[in-house]
């Protein structure tokens, strides 16, 4: 199936698998799209959701697409553990273990936490955002999106926006996009940017027009607003003036660009109503992809031989 | 006094034209036509003409000298200056243009603030530039939204009067003013090291029991900043370097980077600590004035071109402000009118500077620290012009002085050269 037991990040991924998952994420599409909307290729198969840090659209994602393969699946969130109480995330995670899982699906608030869990199980583990480290089916899911829009990746331009620097969903993007032969420039508030882009093999610019006058697609990201007390931004309108999508800005450019964004959005921040909902916005089709990649990562993981789909 | 009239036709003969941009002196005439400079050359004749001819026969024709660092206490403290005697006070000094620093009150630390002062000092004489805060309420935390500002007329950014003490706000500081293309101006003085410090910690501070300021607070964090803004590559401007370790910082980091700019403040090359002996408070300045090796130091930095620029610092106070102790009398002391009379004394008359020198430390080097037009002696320019006498010895009285406060170190003390006339903003004035 593939050469990867692991979904842990897109640096180190083959590229042959990124594709792999990404084709065969067009047909889980297509089942998802049928009346049954079902495919069950991993009876029988356990996964456990291990949420520590709080998510709306990835854990439902993962949820969905777990029962759409008709695999058992067990959701774990900290707030309501024993992490509460005290227990370590490997205990927490060995007891879990032994309760006999096939997959696991970690989000932490701590940048290599799922790379730790491969230590501590046998299963597979799939990374749902680990700090601002990565975020791997975020960006896959936007491959899939992209490729559904564009019918190719090689050679789009891709515009990044926003809080790069500690953005796992940026930093995953990044690598998805350079393996699949994709152009990238990030742009943001100088404080919010990472020194390395040079050894990302990305451009950087402070000029948004600049960026959306030459992308196909551009990917805004949530500024979240916290990093506004850590002094790295003045404020939300100068942001928004700046680095915000805004409705005069998105009108002005002579062509047609394909708007992304992660959500959750800051609506009015990093990206207007108007934009949000226009027509040229992806957003929920990005929502939709997200079951289907997942369905398609959990399948070529934990299934077992060349099912045909 | 200074008396103004229209510039329609004038015509300065007969005086020794340096032009700082171009390189170029000769003895020629420049004539202005409604406020722009419309011809240059060895002799414009006047036969026949309506010009106004104004004699400069052993005078010098320059551009107008830009002072990158004023306090003009509007808003806020109307009492000490406003924008416009502060602008007055400029074209005695034979200043055109000044950049006016944010530590009024309220703090100029918003766009609607810069925005304040740029339309409260458009029909002034001179231009004005407001230098934004770096941090809100120059508490040193949260920077304050400098895209907009600079968008409403912001030219570089500064906490100066309060030293940026967190190393980490530094860093984001010059980080986030990079979009911007502007220097980050720091009060580099350490406040740990300070120490509270009323004057340069010194045999004369310890004579005198006044607690002493050491050079070393400056050196502390002016290291810093030099060591931040070369591994960011940002634009960063050293505010009133007062110490030997400052100038000896200078030579090291100034060779690898071109975005490190400096000023030095006349006081500093003028005075030395042992002048505050009868507890002079007009001395009274942050950073202090220093010892003499730290001000021949200076000397020496300014004439090989390390430093970049003069700067005055001018920074008006009350009477009440100032008659009083050592101790509880403010910091700062005015510097517009009496600029150029103490740095051609001290540099050119008695250091050997050329004045073609020093007046590019006066006019093209400033501008250039906050990217303003330098090129100021072309045909169709806006004319900017300062016309002096290189010679003049005068006695800076409290006539001299234009400014709304009176505190000058300066008072009684015997200036070499003095600025004659000035055209700014299609004016012309005689002082």
């Amino acid at each position: 199936m593939l050469k990867s037991k692991h979904l842990i990040g897109l640096e180190h991924f083959p590229v042959s698998d990124l594709n792999k998952i990404i084709d065969t994420s067009f047909k889980f599409k297509d089942i998802l799209q049928t009346e049954s909307r079902k495919a069950i290729l991993l009876k029988g198969k356990t996964v456990v959701n291990m949420f520590f840090e709080n998510s709306t659209r990835t854990k439902i994602s993962f949820s969905l697409a777990e029962k759409r393969l008709g695999a058992d699946s067990i959701n774990f969130s900290a707030s309501t553990s024993s992490v509460k109480k005290g227990e370590t995330l490997k205990d927490t995670v060995q007891n879990i273990e032994s309760m006999k899982i096939d997959g696991a699906v970690i989000r932490h608030g701590h940048p290599g936490s799922a790379l730790k869990l491969t230590e501590y199980i046998d299963g597979a583990v799939i990374n749902a955002g680990d700090g601002s480290h990565e975020h791997p089916t975020q960006a896959i899911l936007d491959m899939v999106t992209l490729k559904e829009k564009f019918g190719k990746i090689k050679g789009l331009k891709v515009g990044i926006i926003g809080d790069i620097l500690n953005s796992r969903v940026a930093r995953s993007d990044i690598f998805a996009l350079k393996k699949l032969g994709a152009e990238v420039v990030v742009c943001g508030p100088s404080t919010l940017l990472p020194s390395d882009a040079k050894k990302l093999g990305i451009n950087i610019t402070y000029n948004l027009d600049e960026v959306l006058n030459w992308c196909d697609a551009v990917i805004a990201l949530r500024i979240q607003l916290e990093r506004m007390h850590l002094g790295r931004i003045p404020s939300k309108r100068e942001y928004h003036s700046e680095f915000g999508l805004t409705f005069e800005r998105i009108s002005k450019l002579k062509k047609d660009i394909v708007i992304m964004h992660p959500g959750p959005m800051n609506r009015g921040v990093e990206i207007d109503s108007k934009v949000a909902d226009s027509d040229n916005a992806v957003i929920l089709d990005q929502v939709l992809n997200g079951v289907a990649s997942r369905m398609s990562i959990l399948y070529l993981l934990l299934g077992e031989g060349d099912m045909e789909i | 006094m200074i008396e103004s009239k229209s510039t329609k036709k004038l015509l300065f003969k007969s005086g020794r034209i340096i032009d700082p941009f171009t390189k170029k002196t000769f003895n020629g005439d420049i004539l202005v036509e409604n406020g722009k400079i419309s011809k240059i050359s060895d002799s414009i004749s006047s036969r026949g003409k309506d010009y106004q001819v104004v004699d400069c026969k052993g005078l010098v024709i320059t551009h107008g000298f830009c002072d990158i660092h004023a306090h003009f206490r509007e808003p806020g403290r109307e009492d000490k200056e406003t924008l416009e005697s502060g602008s007055f006070a400029a074209i005695g000094g034979g200043f055109t243009q000044v950049c006016t620093m944010a530590n009024t009150d309220p703090i100029i630390d918003s766009p609607e603030h810069i925005h304040y002062v740029v339309s409260k000092s458009s029909k002034l004489p001179i231009d004005i530039f407001p230098i934004g805060a770096v941090s809100k309420g120059l508490k040193g935390e949260d920077l304050t939204e400098m895209l907009l500002m600079q968008k409403n007329g912001a030219i570089a950014f500064s906490d100066d009067g309060m030293p940026i003490q967190n190393a980490q706000f530094m860093k984001l500081a010059l980080t986030y003013a990079k979009m911007l293309d502007v220097p980050v101006m720091n009060h580099a003085e350490d406040i740990f090291l300070r120490n509270n410090g009323v004057m340069n910690a010194s045999a004369t501070s310890n004579n005198l029991g006044l607690k002493g300021n050491t050079s070393l607070a400056e050196a502390v964090m002016v290291y810093r900043d030099l060591l931040l803004a070369q591994s960011l590559s940002s634009k960063l401007h050293l505010l009133h370097i007062s110490t030997k370790q400052t100038v000896d910082l200078l030579k090291q980091f100034k060779k690898k980077n071109s975005l490190i700019t400096s000023e030095v403040s006349p006081h500093h090359l003028f005075f030395i600590d042992e002048d505050v002996n009868a507890f002079d408070t007009s001395l009274k300045v942050a950073p202090p004035v220093r010892g003499k090796d730290d001000r021949k130091a200076l000397i020496e930095g300014i004439k090989s071109g390390l430093i970049d620029c003069i700067a005055t610092d001018h920074a008006p106070h009350t009477i009440e402000d100032k008659e009083t102790t050592f101790n509880d009398a403010e910091f700062g002391m005015i510097g517009l009118e009496s600029c150029f009379g103490a740095v051609n004394k001290v540099l050119v008359k008695q250091n050997g500077m050329s004045l073609k020198s020093l007046i590019e430390k006066l006019t093209v080097n400033p501008r250039k620290v906050m990217n303003l037009e330098q090129d100021l002696f072309s045909i169709g320019c806006k004319a900017q012009i300062t016309i002096f006498d290189p010679n003049e010895k005068w006695i800076f009285t409290n006539e001299h002085i234009l400014s709304k406060s009176s505190n000058s170190p300066y008072l009684g003390k015997e200036l070499i050269g003095r600025v004659k006339y000035v055209v700014s903003k299609n004016q012309f004035f005689s002082i």
